[in-house]
């Protein structure tokens, strides 16, 4: 250290270095204890004295983030390629088959979704999909158990798929025909005029599909308090492929597995506050699908 | 409609026609295939594996019998409450949604003026619709916790617990409504405006064409959005969670009999299933999958009963 007097403050370098590793510890013992701070937060209610409010949610947000982001990736992509199929190219008796297979999937209520996942997926993952070394090399920080994000995201793309492939059917369908009969009439072959003139114009539909499945997605949260692992850990990364089989917990799941607590009034307040999270992320959502629909209707077959 | 299908071109297949396609179009119609079989294989995997559990587990008198405490899963019970709860919560949910759903719908499509209100009325219901019901539970966690509304549920001196069926089903009746408010919104816009006229011609008042034309015109659509309603209600598990209570048997509060099961806790068979999961305390995996089963029997047979309305209401449409 500087022979620096105590009188005067601390030159400005060595303030910033302190704030600046602080911080950094402080991130660091922040990220691995959300859980801790929560029962700090339900305690310092329960005890009495002075309310502790030190809440750093940054797991449970990327964690809702990375399950919600996957799912609907993947259902998105699934969710195009079935409404194509359905509206287009598949033969009758698939699409008599697909339509009550679609209803039947988005009817199931996401309790036995979630049943399914903890008693069959969990399980399954937990044996086959992770080895013994992997298990053992992150055995000081957090247990894998097959309670994970993939099975989180797995189960929940097959809740939203149907949600987005009916509204996507809807959309393709009131492309009016004559416009595919006129690029077919150039000689574009059936599947490029599909993709080219009627999901395009269907764009509309497909946002207002998407933005409405996303909005399920965030607010599910019986079955991903059921199959995420319920640990508030954010899952890293780095790790390489155990990222994917790393427990964590979503935003929902802690106000399901938190909300016996709701005596304690800094829990209460903590609980709502990831509420209002949830909420205001929705409507924002609505506001940027209206928002992006705007430019494209210019050329859409429906107002989705 | 025979003379414009006579001029259109036969049809062909999908198959006939991609022979001739390049090969990354055949690849995009294979992974097309894949995917929706894919998708035909899931559903049947769930509809096979709950049926297989349900015949496993189901028994005659888990129907019967109400939840019990013990050690192993012969002294448990069975979940004669949560069914009753179930039935409870569907039919006070619908009891609040249905006449404000149908009275919502009449007055948006048929009157709908002030323009401002009427648009500001349909965005509020989109609204309510892309509210995740888990904040709708704690929402109402926070309006039965009120001390005025406190003859709702239990009490102890100044504090209202707030869990009680007539929270639970208010709530849920918020999940039911945006069903209820678009099918008879689309029931009632497929009526065509010449059917109004004609009973305004008559000399009937706007009223007494909605009431006597309308209304029974558009009862296939009410009667599809009430059954979905249904079955987004009794689908629905972090609502009960939140507010109908951790109790597995009927906790009822007061001594009024009636009023006093629908004051107190229950549970319904999604909070009985959750609570048996692993994820929960019961953790008695036969009880929750036969609960399961039930559960998924009845959304099922709702939904075939929406399939046999929507039918019979395509079979007399207006022409």
């Amino acid at each position: 250290m500087d022979p620096v007097s105590p009188d005067e403050p601390p030159r400005w370098s060595d303030r910033r270095a302190e704030l600046m590793l602080g911080a950094l510890v402080a991130a660091l013992v922040a990220v691995g204890s959300v859980d801790n701070q929560i029962c700090d937060i339900f305690l310092s209610g329960e005890l009495g004295g002075k309310y502790v409010y030190t809440f750093h949610a940054w797991p449970l947000v990327w964690s809702t983030i990375l399950v919600t982001g996957g799912a609907i990736l993947i259902s998105v992509f699934c969710s195009l390629f079935v409404a194509v199929f359905v509206v287009e190219f598949a033969p009758a008796w698939m699409q008599g088959t697909l339509r009550p297979v679609i209803r039947l999937l988005a009817s199931v209520p996401s309790v036995v979704y979630g049943l399914i996942g903890v008693l069959v997926i969990v399980p399954y993952i937990g044996n086959h999909l992770i080895d013994e070394q992997a298990k053992s090399s992150v055995a000081y920080t957090i247990s894998l158990t097959g309670y994970s994000l993939l099975a989180a995201v797995l189960i929940l793309t097959v809740m939203i798929a149907p949600v987005m492939i009916s509204i996507f059917v809807e959309g393709l369908r009131a492309v009016p025909r004559g416009w595919l009969e006129g690029s077919l009439a150039l000689g574009v072959n059936r599947w490029r005029t599909f993709w080219k003139i009627a999901v395009r114009s269907a764009r509309p539909a497909l946002v207002a599909g998407t933005v409405l499945a996303t909005a399920r997605a965030l607010g599910e949260a019986v079955m991903l308090a059921m199959v995420s692992g319920s640990v508030g850990f954010a899952p890293n990364p780095a790790d390489g492929l155990i990222f994917f089989v790393e427990p964590s917990r979503p935003l929902g799941a802690t106000i399901i597995k938190n909300v016996e607590e709701l005596s304690s009034p800094p829990m209460k307040s903590t609980l709502y506050a990831i509420a209002a999270v949830l909420l205001v992320s929705a409507a924002f959502l609505s506001l940027a699908g209206w928002a992006a629909k705007q430019p494209m209707k210019k050329y859409a077959a429906v107002a989705g | 409609m025979g003379a414009a299908t006579a001029i259109l071109p036969p049809q062909r297949s999908a198959r006939d026609s991609s022979s001739t396609w390049r090969l990354s179009d055949r690849v995009g119609l294979a992974f097309c295939w894949l995917l929706g079989g894919l998708f035909c294989a899931i559903a049947a995997a769930i509809v096979i594996f709950m049926l297989v559990q349900g015949i496993k587990y189901v028994r005659p008198e888990l129907l019967v019998t109400r939840p019990a405490v013990g050690f192993n899963e012969t002294e448990t019970g069975g979940f004669l409450d949560p069914m009753l709860g179930t039935l409870i919560v569907a039919v006070m949910s619908m009891a609040i949604a249905l006449p404000l759903g149908v009275a919502t719908a009449v007055w948006v499509t048929e009157y709908g003026r002030p323009f401002a209100l009427a648009r500001t009325v349909e965005s509020t219901v989109e609204m309510i619709a892309g509210t995740p019901s888990i904040v709708l539970a704690l929402f109402g966690a926070l309006i039965f916790r009120h001390p005025a509304l406190g003859f709702l549920s239990r009490t102890s001196g100044h504090v209202v617990f707030g869990r009680s069926f007539f929270a639970a089903s208010a709530m849920l009746s918020l999940v039911a409504l945006p069903m209820v408010v678009s099918a008879t919104r689309e029931g009632l816009q497929a009526i065509p405006a010449h059917v109004r006229e004609a009973s305004y011609a008559v000399g009937k008042t706007k009223w007494a064409t909605i009431r006597r034309i309308l209304l029974p015109t558009a009862r296939p659509s009410v009667v599809t959005g009430t059954m979905l309603g249904i079955g987004r209600v009794i689908g629905d598990t972090a609502i009960i969670v939140v507010l109908l209570g951790a109790t597995l048997n009927f906790n009822g509060a007061g001594d009024t009999p009636l009023l006093g099961t629908l004051k107190g806790t229950g549970s319904t068979l999604t909070s009985y299933v959750y609570s048996n999961s692993p994820a929960g305390e019961g953790n008695q995996p036969t009880k929750a999958y036969a609960a399961a089963f039930v559960l998924l029997v009845i959304v099922l047979a709702l939904n075939a009963c929406v399939d046999i309305v929507a039918r019979r209401g395509r079979a007399n449409t207006w022409t």
